[in-house]
């Protein structure tokens, strides 16, 4: 489905704090986001003018869950000036929209799929998890970011200072996993843990979804500001994902 | 309606070359882009004689009040432009404008030449911020080189040539003397400016390619300046771009001598930034008129 030509205006509806991250909802009424889609998000207000005088671009933001009415949700921590903006908007403020974006996960082959995810990278796994179900392995620094996976049915955790669940890496969990039972993996993360999860998958020959987060600066195609290496050369992660199969990452 | 170059556009508002791909837009916006197309005239990005990868990631970083690029032209190819993308952009209702660069005379004249048989592209835009292979500068920035260019490429090509200058030099206005001399049609100003980001916390340049282009209303009084200068040196028509963002940015460079007015950066912010652009333009010059 086509996105929506132009940005668009609308207002935050809700705000809650999940741990170190919030929780910002909105509404598209023109489109229907699909698990993996992205948007381009700016304050309508106060855009500008933060440390650096930044930010200046929209922030590529993952849906983490699509409601009835065009309902949306995004995740967010602050870690910049784009985020740390977004992140202090207050309930009833202007947001802007442009999107929804780029290709999502694909329907999972089965209800059992894993889905890892580390960090902020859990929003689009949220979304797919309500869609579609699927057993959530999470990985987190700390119990303050851990509390992310109270957006999840049944997750497990792990954390890397060992504060709450496994103490150690979220692949350790997805090893014991696919030497159970190997099946397909929907993966979205920070980059080494991206290539942790796809040496792993390729070693057990399991199919495998990753959603991948790069700067961009338009969301749509035209600055090629956002490529990642593929066994095809450079492909553009805002048209061409943000999910590849993980077999045709470089 | 405005004449620029024996074409009729719509009106003065076009894209930057590099800032808007008609082509990906249509696979996210959907066909309809091509009906309701943003700008008076589509520049495409650069094509060059062989395919290029562009430069390793990162290729981008937002620095104040702009943004910092080292995406280095990636592109299929002219091979791949003639056979794919033209035949693709057969959709569009505004006039094809296609931006080439070559690293020597004889390479821009091929690419020029290639295109002349095909009646699709309206104009041809040189750019020539590409360093000359055997003096290191780019080729825009050498009066002289400029004019030796434009001697070599105007005889192979009867479609109007606009010349894209490189604001990295000494004396704009020179360099556009020099391409009015050797037979451009017009020039477009200003290009990006070129500069660096380093890491966070660190010493090391951030974008892949070393050193990158700065756009953005960061940029924007420099383009006035350049655009002024060239103005008053030249009697060729000027596309005026550099960090226009919104009418009243378009209607200074109009007012400094421009024509037509190229939006790049603001174009990732808001796809349909040139709609909005163009809109607030008319309301300048109305109120002005009025």
């Amino acid at each position: 489905m086509s996105a929506p030509f132009g940005r668009r205006s609308s207002v935050l509806l809700s705000r809650r704090v999940v741990g170190r991250y919030v929780v910002l909802g909105t509404a598209d009424e023109l489109a229907v986001a699909e698990p993996g889609q992205f948007y381009m998000l700016a304050a309508a207000e106060r855009w500008g003018g933060g440390e650096g005088e930044r930010p200046f671009l929209g922030r590529a933001v993952s849906v983490m869950r699509v409601g009835d009415r065009g309902l949306l949700e995004f995740l967010l921590e602050d870690v910049g000036p784009g985020t740390k903006r977004l992140c202090e908007l207050e309930v009833g403020e202007g947001l802007i929209l442009v999107g929804p974006f780029g290709h999502g996960f694909s329907v999972p082959e089965e209800p059992d799929t894993l889905l890892v995810g580390g960090g902020i990278g859990i929003a689009p796994l949220v979304a797919v998890q309500e869609a579609w179900g699927g057993r959530a392995l999470l990985g987190f620094r700390d119990a303050g970011h851990a509390a992310g996976a109270g957006l999840f049915s049944e997750p497990t955790v792990a954390t890397d200072d060992g504060s709450i669940g496994h103490h150690g890496a979220v692949t350790e969990l997805l090893d014991r996993e696919l030497a159970a039972r190997p099946r397909p993996v929907y993966a979205c993360g920070p980059p080494a843990m991206l290539a942790a999860v796809n040496e792993r998958v390729r070693r057990h020959g399991v199919p495998s979804e990753l959603a991948l987060e790069a700067p961009m600066a338009c969301g749509f195609g035209a600055c090629y500001g956002c490529v990642v290496a593929t066994v095809d050369g450079y492909r553009r992660v805002c048209v061409d994902g943000p999910v590849f199969n993980g077999a045709v990452l470089a | 309606m405005i004449e620029f170059c024996g074409l009729t556009l719509r009106h003065r508002v076009i894209n930057a070359s590099g800032c808007f791909d008609a082509l990906a837009g249509a696979r996210v916006f959907g066909d309809r882009l091509f009906d309701e197309f943003p700008f008076a005239a589509y520049v495409s990005k650069t094509i060059t004689l062989a395919p290029r990868d562009g430069n390793p990631p990162p290729r981008l970083w937002e620095s104040a009040a702009g943004l910092i690029n080292s995406i280095g032209l990636p592109n299929r190819g002219l091979g791949a432009y003639l056979e794919d993308d033209l035949p693709a952009l057969a959709r569009l209702t505004v006039p094809l404008i296609t931006n080439v660069m070559g690293s020597t005379p004889a390479e821009v004249g091929e690419l020029v030449a290639a295109l002349e048989d095909r009646p699709q592209v309206r104009a041809i835009e040189l750019n020539v911020s590409c360093p000359n292979v055997a003096t290191g500068l780019d080729i825009g920035a050498d009066p002289q080189g400029l004019e030796a260019l434009l001697e070599h490429v105007r005889p192979l090509s009867s479609k109007p040539l606009i010349v894209k200058l490189t604001p990295n030099t000494a004396d704009v206005a020179e360099c556009a003397a020099g391409a009015e001399a050797g037979g451009a049609d017009a020039v477009s100003l200003i290009n990006t400016l070129r500069a660096v980001a380093l890491s966070p916390g660190g010493a090391a340049p951030w974008l892949g390619g070393g050193s990158g282009g700065l756009s953005g209303p960061a940029i924007r009084a420099i383009a006035l300046a350049q655009v002024s200068a060239v103005a008053r040196r030249v009697a060729i028509p000027i596309v005026g771009m550099g960090g226009v963002g919104c009418g009243r940015d378009a209607r200074e460079l109009i007012d400094v001598g421009a024509t037509l007015v190229a939006v790049g950066t603001e174009c990732f912010r808001d796809p349909a930034a040139g709609v909005r652009i163009e809109r607030e333009l008319e309301a300048a010059f109305a109120q002005y008129a009025g």
